[in-house]
């Protein structure tokens, strides 16, 4: 009756992986971060993640990815990892005319 | 990544929404009417009282398996396994609401006094129709399967249930899709999604039960065991089943056993749990959910699900 239904493990037992959920939009190109749950193994990450991310009719598509598997950059090396790209202005292609039957650049 | 040079943006809503959408409403749209351009009038030669029996029948297999659904908000092991309940009792509910109204427009072209208006005059919301159906009638005129209004077990025996229940309901409803009366053939098409995804759901959750610990399969089998006696009452056929599906417009119960266990054949072994070995539960004098009959927890589980309209009847929402 009660929640303890799963966890009959007893107190103290450790709680499910945290995965990270990307999901394409019916119109989206690429796959974007939504957000991220628990679950057991990626199968019931991918069941998880239509049931929480899905509801309203956004998506096409599901990732999910563990947690644990992303690595990820940290704030503190934000000036020595993109500050120098900042005043580099010929690195974009602004200086061409670009196609009109070009998409997405 | 800023969004300036006009890249997907960071907002990962502002993404995910479509181009040309009102930008207030984040999400996906394109919402479908499931009876948009289905004829509603009861078809040549089907007994209107008959379908309006029938309609309340599957309508309300959905709205009390909703109703034990609804109850696990806030009160399932896990979040994630929440939601998924709450979105299978919503699923459920709109099959409820779309098979109420059509039992009240069938009424209504029987004995041209039905129970309130049955088409959809203000555009969205309960109709007066499917409210009365819900909220005013007593136990005795519900007609669900008395599988759906079991007293609620825990996660193990919910999961058992859910599994017989949308296996056994989804065969109903792909029969449904080839009916003559072309709103339950809608429904019906409706519905297999829905119901494809509630068996999917079940049937994970069975296997990890099943196949877990000693605790874990020791209460999915309990719960197994539980519901089982309430099976055989799902391929009975009612009289007024059998009628309609003879004349082409419902689903005959009895031939959907062989579908049905072949889903339990594959998942039952998977999840190390066996078939129960129990009599099963008999009606009264032969009558079961079908015909009104119904267990104990029926009179608590509506007293719970009316009070609130009938404390105020004239209330809308």
């Amino acid at each position: 009756m009660s929640g303890d239904a799963v966890s009959g493990e007893g107190a103290g037992g450790r709680s499910w992986p945290l995965w990270e959920v990307f999901i394409r939009g019916k119109r989206g190109l690429n796959h974007v971060h939504v957000g991220s749950l628990h679950a057991a193994d990626s199968e019931m990450a991918l069941r998880n993640a239509r049931d929480l991310y899905t509801r309203r009719n956004e998506g096409v598509s599901i990732w999910v990815v563990p947690s644990a598997a992303i690595t990820a950059s940290s704030p503190d090396e934000k000036d020595p990892f993109f500050a120098p790209s900042g005043d580099k202005v010929y690195r974009h292609p602004t200086f061409y005319d670009i196609p009109d039957n070009v998409p997405h650049m | 990544m800023s969004s300036d040079n006009g890249v997907p943006s960071d907002n990962a809503y502002e993404a995910l929404s479509e181009g040309g959408d009102d930008v207030r409403w984040a999400y996906g749209t394109g919402f479908a009417d499931p009876l948009e351009g289905v004829d509603t009038t009861v078809p040549a030669g089907t007994n209107a009282a008959d379908l309006t029996a029938y309609c309340l029948m599957l309508g309300d297999d959905a709205l009390i398996m909703s109703h034990r659904l609804q109850q696990c908000c806030t009160d399932a092991p896990e979040l994630e396994d929440e939601v998924a309940l709450a979105n299978i009792a919503l699923d459920l509910l709109g099959q409820a609401r779309l098979l109420l109204s059509r039992a009240a427009a069938a009424e209504q072209a029987a004995n041209g006094t039905g129970r309130g208006p049955a088409d959809d005059s203000d555009g969205d919301g309960p109709q007066p129709g499917e409210d009365f159906y819900a909220f005013f009638r007593a136990e005795r005129e519900f007609r669900n399967v008395r599988l759906a209004e079991l007293e609620r077990g825990d996660f193990g025996e919910l999961i058992a249930r859910l599994l017989v229940f949308a296996a056994w309901r989804l065969a109903v409803l792909r029969q449904l899709t080839s009916s003559r009366d072309p709103v339950l053939a809608a429904i019906g098409a409706k519905g297999v999604k829905e119901v494809t995804y509630h068996r999917d759901y079940a049937a994970q959750w069975l296997i990890r039960l099943g196949d877990g610990t000693a605790v874990s399969r020791e209460r999915a089998q309990a719960g197994l065991t539980a519901i089982w006696p309430y099976l055989p009452e799902l391929f009975t056929p009612h009289e007024i089943e059998r009628r309609l599906a003879a004349a082409g417009v419902a689903a005959d119960p009895a031939g959907l056993r062989g579908e049905f266990d072949d889903v339990l054949a594959q998942v039952l072994p998977a999840a190390t749990l066996e078939v129960p070995d129990v009599p099963p539960r008999a009606g009264v004098a032969g009558r079961t959910g079908r015909d009104g009959v119904h267990t104990e927890a029926m009179g608590y589980l509506l007293a719970e699900l009316q009070s609130v309209a009938r404390a105020d009847p004239e209330a809308t929402w």
